[in-house]
């Protein structure tokens, strides 16, 4: 690949300055006939090459893009996605078409005149109102869509985690049987307390930390989300979640897994995506891929960024209890 | 005016200079060399995304010490993207496009002698000069330069033990922006005094090129946001320097606690979109100003819509500074405020949409002169849809959750105010050429930087807004730790040799411009048989711009083709040419336009 490239720009400069001292040679300036007529034709030929691009990248690229939503919340992000998606689909292809048909239908000659037309009060209201009134749908139902994902004020029986991030890797903290985190501050960073809990809070004791997530099946979620050092954010792309890690503050979010992992790895999708990736790493002898939901650090942090990666497990609701109950809690942790 | 001519030298003409042509012109060429620098930053980055493991000896020759074995290092790879968006966002796209035009234009368009102040104007260049001379020495401090992105976020700006770039690259950053800021707003202040005070006799607002409104409101926009960032970036220096702790609170870094108190991000990230969403418009509206002018005159049309596209630019400029929480969404702000900013992101895509329509309705039964600046304008056109529409996706909150600095972002972005705005820019170069030089740019070269250009902008950015839909976050320096992205590998690879010929293809471009410059094509008074005031000037620059008295204007700039029964299209042309200059006097019994 990389000796065809050099070729590839040893040609492309070659013939740039053949071409250049070439065409200098030619004084013309201002298009003619000819032109206007070489370069509306171009003008089509250019909206082929789009259209075939734009088209072979929506129908070959969907095998890459992320499985349908792995929780309740997501579905209608989901959804709203692909009203919005076919929406500005249809726009654009519309969109480009009139342009680049109109340049190569209109191109100039001189035996044309153009039609002398500055205003129509008709036209610029109907696509003001259009709009307007398309727009209003999509606010509408994303609008819905937002305060349902973002109240977090009365959930019923959540799992509260708290999600810590630092240069360069990420921490979990769960709530413990009183379901409530104890509070938490750079100030009490000391040994094995990294994630700098005050244990004098009653509420500490029970949380327990984490390296690792396991979320139960069908339960709701309560994140909260802390940072000690940078910002960071916190992006669980299959589950439609993200949040910024803001040192000094708490951020939260929350929603419900639908899939348990292995349920993940037997989705459609799922497994035509792992046999592309793993057609890839076998020719280039690395091990075979297997699906896991992420967290990945999604605001720059430092040099490596590109690699804060936080894995999680989605189970049953017995497989978690059994999880959450072999791990051991602050108070046993920190003496 | 005085008939004497002055002998001028090196220092008067240059360094001294305060004729808006020469400004102009040192805003061009200032605003090409950062530009040539940024995109050789794009290509180097490119180069590490497509081919992450393989050693460049350009990279080597490039890196100095930032690399290991022509592999760069992950904090170069963040400093590279931070450089190249400061320098194509503020130096390219701010100064170099509405320095060169506003300046060029306005006294140019109106019907004025020069600037209203001629020695603020001079201030406000040597000021650009400054900052990048100040942002070009921060590229060889030895830790780096500003690698925080472009957005400078505390407190991976504040602190140097979070990121190296943070040290003196960032003291230098911040110092050459708030230069900027100085530069831009003494600019800004000269444009709108110039516009409100300095127009002919008769000319009225109403019969101001698009151009001009796009610049004038465009100077509104800089003067009510660029001070903001100034404040910003002066409290970042302070709790940077002084010890205050405006934007920080809680840190906890290399083994120790910092003594910071009570600040928070949040704001600083307030302060900065209250300027960089602005900026969007402060770079878009000069593109689609000059865009109107370019449609307008090679269709031999009027503009379709001319006081709706006065009216859009106003409500694009009032809504720009409303909608700065829209980069915002999940940073931990309120989401009553994600609503709001939602649903006032979403408003903006009517006046968007409107000036669309009205480009494409001009361009309906035109006689279209494909020039080179008319195929960058069509071309702008067709970047500002296609970037334009995924903005629908990204300005709803509850989509942007999941999509928020990805590559579709990146995509939307590029494609929206950075194609688009290059392309205004291309376009304003080739149509405005002959008033800088006196001579014309040669089309040949022209297309073929046109084409290349555009389908290479396609192929990068069009396959990117993909990758983003996988998920893969912006700003990494390499997806490879994640098996997940490995199917991305083969799109980054193609998307880098298009950003590669590209880059290549604007040699065409700088071929041609300096070529032209002195052995292209003597340029008559009116080559592109234009309406505007610029065209009755002399070719030879002088000082005044007019001979004798000031032109006066008894009509709008938009009368082209115009018939001597407006409503048969069969009847003669007024004057018997399709254009009609904004000096010719009305005919007895004409209808304005």
């Amino acid at each position: 690949m990389l000796a065809l490239f050099y070729i590839f720009i040893g040609v492309a400069i070659g013939v740039s300055f053949w071409q250049i001292t070439r065409i200098m040679d030619f004084r013309g300036s201002i298009a003619n006939d000819k032109d206007n007529d070489a370069q509306g034709k171009y003008a089509i030929g250019f909206m082929a090459f789009l259209y075939a691009m734009m088209i072979y990248c929506l129908i070959f690229m969907n095998v890459i893009m992320l499985p349908e939503s792995a929780s309740i919340e997501g579905e209608h992000d989901d959804n709203l996605f692909n009203i919005t998606f076919w929406l500005i689909g249809i726009v654009q292809f519309g969109m480009q078409f009139l342009i680049f048909y109109f340049t190569f239908k209109y191109r100039g000659n001189k035996n044309n005149k153009a039609k002398f037309y500055a205003d129509s009060h008709k036209l610029e209201f109907i696509w003001t109102v259009t709009p307007s009134i398309v727009l209003v749908g999509l606010v509408s139902y994303g609008l819905w869509q937002w305060n349902s994902v973002m109240d977090l004020s009365d959930l019923e029986d959540p799992i509260v985690i708290e999600v810590y991030s630092q240069q360069f890797n990420w921490k979990a903290r769960y709530a413990g049987a009183d379901n409530t985190l104890g509070f938490g501050n750079v100030n009490f960073i000391k040994g094995m307390n990294t994630m700098g809990v005050d244990m004098s809070d009653v509420n500490a004791a029970d949380d327990k930390q984490v390296t690792e997530l396991y979320l139960p099946k069908g339960r709701k979620i309560h994140f909260k989300f802390r940072s000690q050092d940078v910002l960071h954010s916190a992006y669980m792309p299959h589950f439609r979640a993200q949040m910024n890690c803001v040192p000094g503050m708490v951020t939260q979010f929350g929603f419900t897994p639908k899939f348990t992992t292995e349920e993940m790895r037997n989705q459609s999708e799922v497994i035509e995506k792992s046999i592309g990736i793993n057609k890839i790493r076998r020719a280039k002898g690395e091990d075979p891929y297997i699906f896991n939901y992420l967290l990945l650090c999604n605001k720059i942090c430092g040099a490596s960024h590109y690699n804060m990666q936080f894995k999680i497990t989605v189970v049953e609701q017995d497989e978690y209890d059994e999880w959450i109950a072999a791990q051991p809690t602050l108070a046993e942790v920190i003496k | 005016m005085s008939e004497h001519h002055h002998k001028e030298t090196f220092v008067t003409k240059y360094l001294f200079n305060q004729d808006h042509k020469m400004v102009s012109k040192q805003f061009l060429i200032t605003g090409m060399f950062m530009g040539i620098i940024a995109v050789l930053m794009s290509m180097l980055f490119r180069l590490q995304l497509a081919w992450p493991e393989t050693s460049f000896s350009l990279v080597e020759a490039f890196l100095g010490s930032h690399q290991t074995d022509g592999i760069m290092d992950p904090d170069i790879y963040l400093a590279l993207v931070t450089i190249h968006g400061t320098i194509m966002i503020f130096f390219v796209l701010t100064a170099g496009l509405s320095g060169t035009f506003s300046n060029l234009l306005i006294p140019l368009q109106i019907g004025a002698r020069d600037m209203a102040s001629g020695f603020l104007n001079m201030i406000s260049y040597w000021l650009f000069f400054l900052s990048s001379v100040v942002m070009i020495i921060s590229l060889f401090v030895e830790a780096g330069p500003a690698a925080a992105g472009w957005t400078i976020y505390p407190p991976l700006s504040a602190l140097p033990q979070a990121i190296p770039g943070s040290g003196t690259g960032m003291t230098l950053w911040l110092v050459s922006m708030a230069i900027f800021v100085m530069s831009s707003l003494i600019g800004a202040l000269n444009y709108i005094v110039t516009v409100l005070n300095l127009r002919t006799k008769g000319m009225k607002m109403t019969r101001l090129p698009l151009t001009i409104w796009a610049f004038f409101v465009t100077a509104i926009i800089g003067v009510v946001s660029f001070p903001v960032l100034l404040s910003a970036a002066l409290l970042l220096i302070f709790d940077r320097s002084f010890g205050t702790s405006f934007y920080l609170s809680d840190i906890f870094i290399s083994g120790e606690v910092l003594h910071y108190q009570g600040g928070s991000p949040v704001l600083f990230e307030h302060l900065f979109w209250f300027l960089g969403h602005p900026e969007v418009y402060i770079v878009l509206l000069p593109a689609l100003g000059i865009t109107s002018e370019i449609i307008s005159t090679n269709a031999r049309k009027p503009i379709f819509g001319y006081r709706a596209m006065i009216g859009s630019i106003l409500a694009i400029a009032f809504l720009s500074t409303v909608v700065w929480g829209h980069h915002m969404f999940i940073t931990g702000m309120n989401p009553f405020l994600g609503s709001v900013f939602t649903f006032t992101t979403l408003l903006i895509a009517i006046p968007s949409a409107v000036k669309t329509f009205n480009y494409i309705t001009t361009l309906w039964k035109g006689n279209l002169q494909l020039n080179p600046a008319m195929l960058f304008s069509i071309g702008l056109v067709s970047t500002f849809v296609t970037g334009g529409l995924t903005g629908l996706v990204l300005g709803d909150s509850a989509l942007d959750i999941n999509i928020h600095d990805t590559y579709f972002v990146v995509a939307h972005f590029h494609l929206v105010m950075g194609v688009s705005a290059i392309f205004g820019m291309y376009a304003g170069i080739y149509h405005w050429f002959p008033k800088m030089y006196g001579r014309m740019m040669n089309k040949t070269l022209g297309y073929w930087h046109f084409w290349i250009t555009i389908i290479c902008a396609y192929g990068v950015f069009w396959p990117m807004h993909f990758i983003g839909l996988a998920g893969l976050p912006r700003r990494y320096y390499t997806n490879t730790n994640f098996p997940m992205f490995d199917d991305l590998a083969d799109i980054n690879v193609i998307i880098t040799l298009f950003a590669l010929v590209g880059g290549a293809a604007q040699l065409f471009f700088l071929a041609n411009f300096f070529i032209s410059m002195y052995r292209g094509e003597k340029a008559t008074q009116n080559p592109w048989r234009s309406n505007t005031l610029e065209w009755t000037t002399p070719v030879e620059h002088m000082h005044g711009n007019w001979p004798g008295r000031l032109p006066e204007v008894h009509r709008w700039p938009y009368d082209y083709s115009k018939r001597l029964d407006a409503n048969d299209d069969d009847s003669a042309f007024l004057h018997g040419e399709d254009f009609v200059l904004q000096t010719t006097p009305m005919l007895e019994g004409e209808i304005p336009s």
